[in-house]
């Protein structure tokens, strides 16, 4: 790293907004964004005239893209932006908006991530994935997703001493922390026996280490702190954010990813430490990739990992509140608004908007994005700090 | 000798099993690799610059930028990770969960995921084979590196052609060949094969020893007439699960010299009219099998023509080009269609032929190795192994030397 990146000055994070997720939706893409847009309305006064930046994120949008939705929903963008980068797209959005704004190109950017679930669009966009999935992936067994994270599991547990009763502890912990949170569609409490007796879906992997897939769709604002405050917005700043895409891909099997390669930068561009963050929301398809991100990003030591996890509360008053609305494993994961979700409640906390029970005294939220399986493993990796503003 | 089982009955009103195959889409340079697969070869893309192998299959080198080339490589792994996938929304898959699945470090530099044979765990030495999946696409199989494979494994099976107690119709039984192939499929016990007999009856043929061995039906064939394949399959009666084209008419000539129209009109006839009516009759009835197959004997020469066979050859060419197609046409059904490769062989019709020459057993055990092995393409003896690799490297010289 050459050059330290600049702070985010005069950049405001604002109006976290989530549409209801639903299991199945007969809707667009398109309708979902529209809904959640009309909420933001409601809950801020801009309408499409207001918004000169608009970034979006979708699975199920095809054909169109950040273009097409445009003129889907009558944006007049100077600054526009469309991120394939799903699990990871919630940060990259912020940091692109962030300095958008920062730098004057824009001064009200709607991140926005929507995406449907009909019944079998699943099975459909698996199948037309990515190259290497259609050549070297699918052909063995076509488990999707379940089996790639299945042989990191696998591999991750004989590394570091990790056992299903420590994912099972992250999993119960989220289901908890989903009980308060109305819109989670998982709320019925996990116990870990019930974890542990679970059937099998791709061995080590069960059935409540999954997401429920699901349709959905989440935005936030990135504007300055002089239009947040004329509207009555409370607003988080930017202390800092990394990004990564296919970061060490030496290694055999994903046991760490790209926060790994950014994470002392990271920290020190924050001028905190772990210590000081009072919610922390990270990607969570799978425990394991939840683990990963409590060790990568500097929770605790790689070869730890098992113990921090059996030493450590993560319930919403414990002592690393995570997930705090039950992550996708309980409030289920909306494709690409999956990796918008994460930030959208990383804000709510600091913003004392949450949608259940409030971490106490939360001002500093770190929020974690992973995304994309390419081949055998997850390619895009990024993190943010947020600090409420006073 | 095995004592073979009982013919399967089958319901005529039942719902019949619906088959699928494994998915197939596939990228141009995966493609490139099935090519190579199918002739039984564990290649790996390497860069001409870097020389480091890559996989997946890519449009350039990762690690220089430079080009990428096909090359054989050492098929020795290690086994990194495992799953058995209990799951899955392909409709190939669910008939066949759970399916074992693993991660491989190979000798040869790349990870990839692979097939994992049952005798196989983490930690374990694995031979990895290049295989086609049912869809006809190349797939990386990991097997225990020695000893002798347990060709049961229900994964394996998949990837092979299992002969035991299959129906099997031989097309042209009377020949050397063709009782040679008979012998082998009884030896490697196929439940009962149909032995076409061309016409006219021989009375040498009744008394033949093997084909009054147990299963064997020997029925009149000449797949060049309509009727007469239409009579021969109805005397199946019941799945058909491998057909073996071992018909053909070898004859001498040239084109404008020693050439002989009607043989070369029953050239033809033989190796291409009837490979077409053979492949039409069975596509339907192979296509309801779990394990179905065609497997067609071809002369190396079909591959740039002979001056002393030129009809033969030119027959066999056509041979080749239908059999292209139709392996297409069947990859959608998930039935295998295998060639085999043969130069002159040891019988009647190539007498005036100096070796090496193919012995008819030597032949026949090929092609029951290829069923066990699932390979697409094989040769067999030198003159087909050579006649091969000549093409494959220069077709243009190979031709010019072939019809000097």
């Amino acid at each position: 790293m050459s050059r330290t990146p600049a702070p985010y000055d005069d950049v405001a994070v604002c109006a976290p907004v989530t549409a209801p997720y639903v299991r199945f939706s007969p809707e667009s893409a398109h309708w979902w964004a529209g809904k959640v847009l009309r909420q933001l309305a409601q809950d801020t006064g801009f309408g499409p005239a207001d918004i000169d930046g608009f970034c979006f994120a979708s699975f199920s949008a095809g054909p169109d893209t950040a273009v097409g939705l445009t003129q889907h929903l009558g944006l007049t963008p100077r600054w526009l932006d469309h991120l394939p980068t799903g699990g990871a797209s919630g940060v990259m959005a912020l940091r692109r908006a962030a300095r958008a704004v920062q730098c004057g190109d824009a001064e009200i950017v709607v991140c926005l991530a929507a995406d449907t679930n009909q019944i079998d669009s699943f099975r459909h966009s698996l199948a037309n994935f990515s190259r290497f999935s259609q050549d070297a992936v699918y052909p063995y067994g076509f488990g999707g997703p379940n089996a790639t994270f299945a042989l990191i599991t696998d591999a991750y547990m004989r590394a570091f001493g990790v056992t299903r009763e420590d994912f099972g502890k992250l999993c119960v912990a989220q289901r908890a922390n989903a009980m308060s949170n109305p819109l989670a569609l998982q709320r019925r409490p996990l116990s870990l026996e019930a974890y542990l007796a679970a059937r099998p879906i791709a061995d080590p992997v069960h059935l409540f280490d999954c997401v429920m897939p699901c349709a959905g769709a989440e935005a936030f604002i990135v504007t300055t702190p002089e239009i947040a405050k004329a509207r009555g917005l409370a607003a988080a700043s930017v202390l800092a954010t990394i990004e990564r895409h296919n970061a060490f891909p030496e290694d055999p099997v994903q046991l760490r990813a790209g926060w790994a390669m950014d994470i002392d930068q990271f920290w020190a561009s924050a001028g905190i430490s772990p210590a000081d963050v009072d919610s922390l929301q990270v990607y969570d398809d799978y425990p394991v990739i939840v683990a990963m991100q409590l060790a990568d990003l500097g929770f605790c030591k790689q070869e730890d990992v098992a113990d921090f996890i059996r030493s450590t509360s993560f319930a919403i008053d414990g002592d690393l509140p995570l997930n705090t609305n039950g992550g996708q494993l309980s409030a289920g994961q909306a494709g690409a608004a999956g990796g918008f979700q994460n930030m959208t409640e990383g804000l709510r906390q600091i913003l004392r908007q949450p949608l259940g029970d409030q971490v106490p005294d939360a001002e500093i939220s770190v929020v974690s994005g992973f995304g994309l399986v390419n081949y055998d493993r997850g390619i895009c990796t990024g993190a943010a700090a947020l600090r409420a503003m006073k | 000798m095995t004592e073979r089982s009982p013919r399967e009955k089958r319901d005529p009103l039942a719902r019949k099993k619906a088959r699928h195959v494994s998915p197939a889409t596939r990228s141009r340079a995966m493609h490139a690799m099935s090519a190579r697969a199918a002739q039984g070869r564990f290649v790996l893309q390497v860069c001409t610059d870097c020389d480091k192998a890559t996989y997946p299959p890519r449009d350039a080198c990762p690690y220089c930028w430079g080009e990428l080339v096909w090359q054989d490589r050492p098929n020795g792994a290690e086994i990194l990770c495992e799953t058995v996938i209990r799951t899955s929304t392909d409709l190939y898959f669910r008939d066949h969960l759970p399916w074992r699945m693993g991660k491989v470090a190979l000798d040869a530099g790349p990870v990839a995921l692979v097939h994992l044979h049952q005798d196989l765990g983490v930690n374990d030495r694995a031979a990895v084979r290049l295989m086609l999946d049912r869809g006809g696409n190349a797939a990386l199989f990991a097997l225990p590196p020695t000893g002798e494979i347990d060709m049961t494994d229900p994964q394996l099976r998949e990837f092979t052609v299992p002969v035991v107690g299959k129906t099997v119709l031989v097309s042209d039984a009377s020949s050397a060949i063709g009782l040679a192939v008979v012998k082998a499929l009884h030896d490697a016990g196929a439940g009962l094969i149909v032995a076409g007999m061309l016409p006219p009856e021989r009375l040498t043929d009744q008394k033949h020893p093997i084909l009054n061995l147990d299963g064997v039906q020997p029925v009149p064939l000449d797949i060049v007439d309509q009727v007469s394949l239409s009579e021969a399959l109805s005397k199946v009666g019941g799945p058909l699960d491998i057909v073996i084209n071992t018909a053909r008419h070898v004859r001498g000539g040239g084109v404008s010299e020693q050439a002989n129209i009607v043989e070369q009109r029953r050239a033809f006839d033989v190796s291409a009219i009837g490979f077409t009516r053979l492949a039409q009759a069975c596509a339907p009835m192979l296509a309801g099998r779990s394990h179905g197959a065609f497997v067609d004997l071809i002369s190396s020469d079909a591959l740039a023509g002979a001056t002393d066979n030129a009809a033969f050859a030119a027959a066999e060419a056509a041979r080749l080009s239908l059999l292209q197609s139709f392996r297409h046409e069947m990859r959608a059904a998930g039935v295998r269609v295998l060639s085999v490769f043969t130069g002159p062989v040891e019988d009647e019709h190539h007498q005036p032929v100096p070796p090496p020459k193919v012995a008819p057993a030597r032949l026949a055990a090929a092609i029951v190795d290829a069923l066990h092995q699932g390979r697409e393409q094989s040769c067999v003896g030198d003159v087909a192994s050579d006649a091969m690799a000549r093409w494959l490297s220069d077709p243009m010289l190979y031709a010019r030397e072939k019809n000097l």
